[in-house]
């Protein structure tokens, strides 16, 4: 929904707070959630997920969130699917190339990240291709092992 | 203008230390030239001649040409397709490499394939829309996105490895480039966009049209002063106009394309709107070899590919050099 989806751009910074804060706790869960097995977590997280931040972002659930460093903008919500940056289309009153009535996803994502860090910290960080066979998949749980370092 | 080491058409020149490919526009630049180059108009056919004939509307003139890959998702003769045509004869090329209609497996294929034929550049970019163009019911691939695939390309030819991890035996060696659009929003977020894709592997940078010289300017202090000019080359996009009508239509349906009022108003106020647009491209040519920083110009003359010589010689962009042409 689109008015909820700017609200989250303009709380980005709270947002980003949360989610660390909800991430903190799920390392502290994390010896029993992989005692129960995060393959088996998977499918519950994946649904609590895609309706939190399908409410929230309007998140396509790609499984490898980069919500934090997109100024709390989907990035897959660009019809292009680009994850480091606007394409050269953008217009100048700031619609999208392809969908002229949406906002360019990079121009909220551009917005919201001015309240969470500096540049390097948000749209500086190279975003690599999506893996996509993660997609529809628990990307906090994917969070907890790229934390502990383990392999996803 | 032929190097010492020129060798036969079709033949790549030795890498000079310090350099990534084995190319002609790499050297041009590294030497500190004012480059020009040129995008070639792909032709609706299968026949080579049509190829010919319109890079032959370039010998003289431009230092390397672009190949685009459906641009506008407009089909075309393929990008690769001209490359290979045209690197036989010993052009310069600069293959246009999308992500709309490819993912990563065909990308990194044609890679290698135009290193193999002798590509000595490559151009990274996201792509237009297929709404955008001739066949809207298309699937939009985007598997990667400009800067993953440019750094898809730079890990493939100095890690001599596929994305997957996979050996490459005989790696590209490429120049690498990418596109900038200094005119279209968020316009702050624009010099860090140049800067992800000169940190994932772009050399050279192409922009968009720049008919908003003040707007270029303000871009190019902006990159400056981050260091990026130290990193890579930056050709600004030029191009004829052919009317005011033509422009109006541009602004309003090319995508990411800023010309401002002045700029229309000056071609309505022409008696020959066509030599006014040329004129008016020359005169932006000379605009931009005055800001400290631009190493080139790129010319883009949609339809008026003709027009090139006479843009590139008016202008004095070459500094009276005269770039590789095949021989007669």
């Amino acid at each position: 929904m689109k008015s909820v989806r700017l609200w989250s751009i303009r709380h980005a910074g709270w947002l980003k707070k949360g989610y660390g804060v909800l991430e903190g706790l799920l390392a502290l869960l994390n010896p029993l959630l992989k005692l129960i097995g995060h393959d088996r977590l998977d499918k519950p997280f994946a649904a609590v997920e895609s309706v939190v931040k399908g409410f929230l972002f309007d998140s396509q659930s790609c499984g490898q969130c980069t919500l934090g460093e997109t100024g709390m903008a989907c990035p897959m919500n660009c019809p292009k699917t680009l994850r480091n940056g606007p394409c050269g289309g953008v217009r100048q009153n700031g619609g999208c190339e392809i969908k002229p009535e949406m906002t360019c996803v990079w121009v909220n994502a551009w917005e919201g990240s001015q309240q969470i860090g500096t540049p390097e910290e948000t749209i500086r960080v190279i975003q690599p291709p999506v893996d996509n066979r993660l997609k529809g998949r628990s990307a906090w749980l994917r969070a907890l092992r790229l934390r502990a370092g383990e392999s996803l | 203008m032929r190097f010492d080491d020129e060798p036969a058409a079709g033949e790549n020149l030795p890498i000079l230390p310090g350099h990534t490919s084995p190319g002609r526009f790499e050297r041009i630049l590294r030497a500190g030239q004012f480059a020009v180059t040129a995008e070639i108009a792909p032709p609706d056919s299968a026949d080579p001649e049509d190829v010919y004939a319109r890079a032959a509307l370039f010998d003289g003139y431009v230092d390397a040409i672009n190949a685009t890959d459906s641009s506008g998702a407009n089909c075309h003769m393929s990008s690769m397709g001209i490359c290979s045509l045209l690197t036989r004869r010993g052009y310069a090329m600069i293959l246009q490499q999308s992500c709309r209609d490819r993912n990563r497996i065909a990308m990194q294929g044609d890679v290698l394939g135009a290193a193999a034929m002798g590509v000595c550049n490559v151009l990274c970019l996201s792509g237009d829309g297929v709404q955008s163009g001739d066949h809207p019911q298309a699937k939009p691939v985007f598997d990667m996105d400009s800067i993953s695939a440019l750094g898809m390309v730079r890990h493939m030819r100095d890690e001599q490895q596929f994305l997957s991890g996979r050996a490459i035996s005989s790696p590209p060696r490429l120049f690498l480039g990418a596109a900038a659009n200094p005119f279209a929003p968020p316009l702050d977020f624009r010099p860090h966009r140049m800067a992800k894709k000169i940190a994932a592997g772009a050399q050279f940078i192409q922009t968009q049209y720049c008919f908003d010289v003040d707007r270029m300017k303000t871009f190019m202090a902006q990159v400056r002063d981050m260091g990026l000019l130290e990193e890579a080359f930056v050709l600004a996009g030029v191009g004829p106009l052919a009317s005011a009508k033509a422009a109006e239509w541009i602004r309003k349906n090319v995508a990411g394309v800023h010309i401002p009022d002045d700029i229309i108003k000056r071609l309505a106020g022409a008696e020959d709107q066509k030599q006014e647009g040329v004129d008016l491209c020359v005169d932006l040519i000379e605009q931009m070899r005055e800001i400290e920083g631009v190493s080139g110009v790129h010319v883009m003359a949609y339809r008026m590919e003709d027009r090139i010589g006479e843009i590139v010689s008016r202008s004095n962009a070459l500094n009276g050099r005269e770039p590789w042409r095949p021989a007669a």
